[in-house]
């Protein structure tokens, strides 16, 4: 279990080292600088306070879809309406934070109402596919839009400033959450987010309720027969899973990225949060550890590409190739095989030893 | 607004918005008979959008273009294989990954090619002819339709035809289905599943490939930043819900261009918010799909005595 435990984060790591490889030689293929660019992309992070504090500020919404997909994924439920939860989150969460100025409250019940409106739409395919077994996954992204042209109805009809194109009108300042270091965007978003990482982790791995949900997600039938109710594990998982997502884009909302809401297309984290779920491996506790990593990626490839000619879509493909190869099961297949057959061996020698 | 919904011109603007989605779900429905959901679906048309323009401006001719672009599609729809039957990959992951490649890598080669941002306006792509049939002109209203409609409609509406033929009336195409009916059942007969897995994968990015480069050689005339829109998505709903059957495919894809038509005409009548309008295929889609499956569902426990 050690050995293949290990296996698992070296492929991990070796995955990630491929596709960077990868990316390394289409750099120098497409720029005419590619040793500058290759190394704003590594260190440019690093370089100044304002730069580290736009990773840690946009690992929060990775964090939020990440564990939302997560728990969908862990019930086995491909359930891709991350994606919608997260903008009608940012979208409740603005209609509540430009009506509101309460302080303390104010935030609370935006972030509260995003939270449910996300498990209320994350839970449309669920609802579907238990009355009629329609395809989740096909549902799910076919809701993503209805949840895109809600919003821009919403922005150019309901909550839109006149005085602004293609924004609402501003959200109260009490409804904003504090940053927390002066000098950056970071704000308070970052603790709920892993409060948010642990409290997932916990409910999965450590209540029962989290358990029926993992045992569904391993062996449908199994599980059926072992007295879980699958209804009940897909609707809790699929409302808790949007839950987060929606709270994601209500914190995003609030986050002082934005003064207005403005999102007139799907922002991805929907997408995003399907590379976290599988380089955390649907464990909710490894999220910020892969929101992170993925943070920085695209912070120092967004700086490469303001100082240099190199795109900042490279990382999309660094991102394919990693998904491709963390989850191909057969990659190092044969050194797995090894390892498993070595500690075999060990363990055999050791029972005759004693 | 009656008129203009019954006016020949509407019924090609149908025809037009439904051929990237016709070529999208017949390439779901081949994957899916094969028992593989095909999600990369929207990634292949996405590059091949992309390849049609630089492989019609490089070679000078449409029709060049449009085979290369096919076979690179088929590729891809290779490499999918590869990863999913050789390396064992989830498929939806796999089809993720493929998906996310396109929407960068796409935007990176454009670069690369010909230096734009994101906009092929440096290129000089070809592209594909609208086409007029003789005869077929000459029938009232009908020929209106049909007459200088691109010749990829023509084609996409061959493809259904063909398409059916080859998954009910022959050798291969039995394979394909009784592979994804049950994979072991057809082992058993002597049929090597990888193998048909593979040959479906590969027809069915060769497919979307053709999708792909009627949207930016035909439908318009220039590649633009992940101009495929959530159609890859769109037709693995239409595909789902036509039963995975390429004719049944065909009048879901349909029911899409009809609602892309009917959105095209209420934005100038101003009837409702185009918001509103442009999430009627969606909702159609969700609305179709609960319905198909609750009758699927019962007519399963009718025939099983419950």
């Amino acid at each position: 279990m050690n050995n293949a435990k290990r296996f698992n984060a070296l492929r991990t790591v070796l995955s990630v080292l491929i596709a960077l490889a990868i990316s390394f030689v289409i750099i120098f293929m497409v720029s005419e600088q590619p040793v500058e660019a290759i190394k704003y992309l590594l260190v440019g992070p690093l370089t100044s306070k304002r730069n580290m504090g736009n990773v840690i500020e946009s690992m929060i919404p990775l964090i939020f879809t990440g564990t939302g997909v997560c728990i969908m994924f862990s019930a086995n439920q491909i359930n891709l309406s991350g994606e919608g939860a997260f903008h009608v989150g940012g979208l409740i969460a603005s209609c509540v934070a430009i009506n509101m100025s309460a302080r303390v409250v104010s935030p609370i019940a935006a972030l509260f109402c995003a939270g449910i409106v996300g498990a209320v739409f994350t839970a449309i395919p669920a609802v579907m596919k238990i009355t009629t077994t329609a395809d989740e996954m096909v549902s799910s992204l076919m809701i993503n839009y209805l949840a895109l042209y809600f919003g821009n109805y919403m922005l150019n009809n309901v909550i839109g400033d006149p005085k602004a194109s293609a924004a609402s009108y501003k959200l109260t300042e009490a409804s904003k959450l504090p940053v927390l270091f002066d000098g950056t965007r970071v704000h308070f978003g970052i603790i709920i987010a892993i409060a948010v990482a642990i409290l997932g982790y916990i409910f999965l791995y450590r209540t029962k309720i989290g358990y029926e949900l993992r045992l569904t997600g391993e062996n449908e039938e199994f599980a059926k027969y072992s007295g879980i109710s699958i209804v009940k594990v897909i609707l809790i998982s699929q409302l808790l899973g949007g839950f987060v997502a929606g709270l994601g884009g209500g914190v995003e909302m609030l986050s002082p990225i934005y003064a207005r809401f403005t999102w007139t297309s799907l922002l991805g984290y929907g997408w995003d949060a399907i590379i976290i779920c599988t380089l955390s491996k649907k464990n909710p506790l490894y999220t910020p550890f892969a929101a992170l990593f993925l943070a920085y990626l695209r912070t120092g490839a967004s700086i490469m590409a303001r100082r240099t000619d190199v795109t900042l879509e490279i990382v999309q493909i660094t991102q394919g190739i990693i998904i491709l190869l963390v989850v191909a099961e057969q990659f190092l297949s044969r050194y797995k095989h090894k390892l498993i057959a070595k500690e075999a061996k060990a363990a055999l020698k050791e029972e005759e030893a004693a | 607004m009656w008129k203009a919904i019954l006016s020949p011109d509407f019924f090609g603007t149908i025809l037009r918005s439904a051929t990237p989605i016709l070529f999208a779900t017949l390439a779901a429905s081949i994957a899916a008979k094969s028992g593989i959901t095909n999600m990369a679906l929207e990634g292949i048309m996405l590059f091949s959008a992309l390849f049609g323009v630089i492989f019609s401006s490089f070679t000078h001719s449409a029709g060049l273009g449009l085979l290369l672009t096919v076979i690179v599609g088929g590729l891809i729809g290779a490499i999918l294989a590869f990863f999913v039957l050789n390396l064992k990959t989830d498929e939806i992951l796999a089809a993720i990954a493929i998906n996310l490649t396109a929407t960068g890598g796409t935007v990176l080669l454009l670069l690369a090619y010909s230096g734009d941002r994101g906009v092929s306006s440096s290129v000089r792509s070809v592209s594909a002819p609208n086409i007029t049939i003789p005869l077929i002109e000459k029938i009232p209203f009908i020929g209106q339709i049909l007459s200088g409609q691109n010749v990829l409609t023509w084609l996409s509406l061959l493809a259904v035809l063909v398409m059916h033929l080859f998954l009910y009336k022959t050798p291969l195409g039995l394979s394909i289905r009784s592979v994804g009916e049950n994979k072991d059942a057809a082992e058993s007969v002597g049929i090597n599943s990888r193998k048909v897995q593979y040959i479906a994968l590969i027809i069915s990015g060769a497919l979307a490939a053709m999708g792909g480069f009627y949207l930016s050689g035909g439908y318009m005339n220039m590649f633009t930043k992940d101009m495929s829109g959530g159609r890859g998505f769109i037709a693995l709903a239409a595909s789902s819900m036509g039963g995975n059957t390429p004719v049944g495919g065909f009048f879901v894809s349909l029911l899409f261009g009809l609602a892309q038509a009917l959105a095209n005409v209420m934005q100038l009548t101003a009837v409702m918010p185009y918001e509103i309008i442009l999430m009627v295929p969606y909702l159609t889609t969700l609305i179709g799909l609960g319905v198909y499956y609750y009758s699927q569902k019962k007519k399963k426990e009718r025939l099983s005595g419950k």
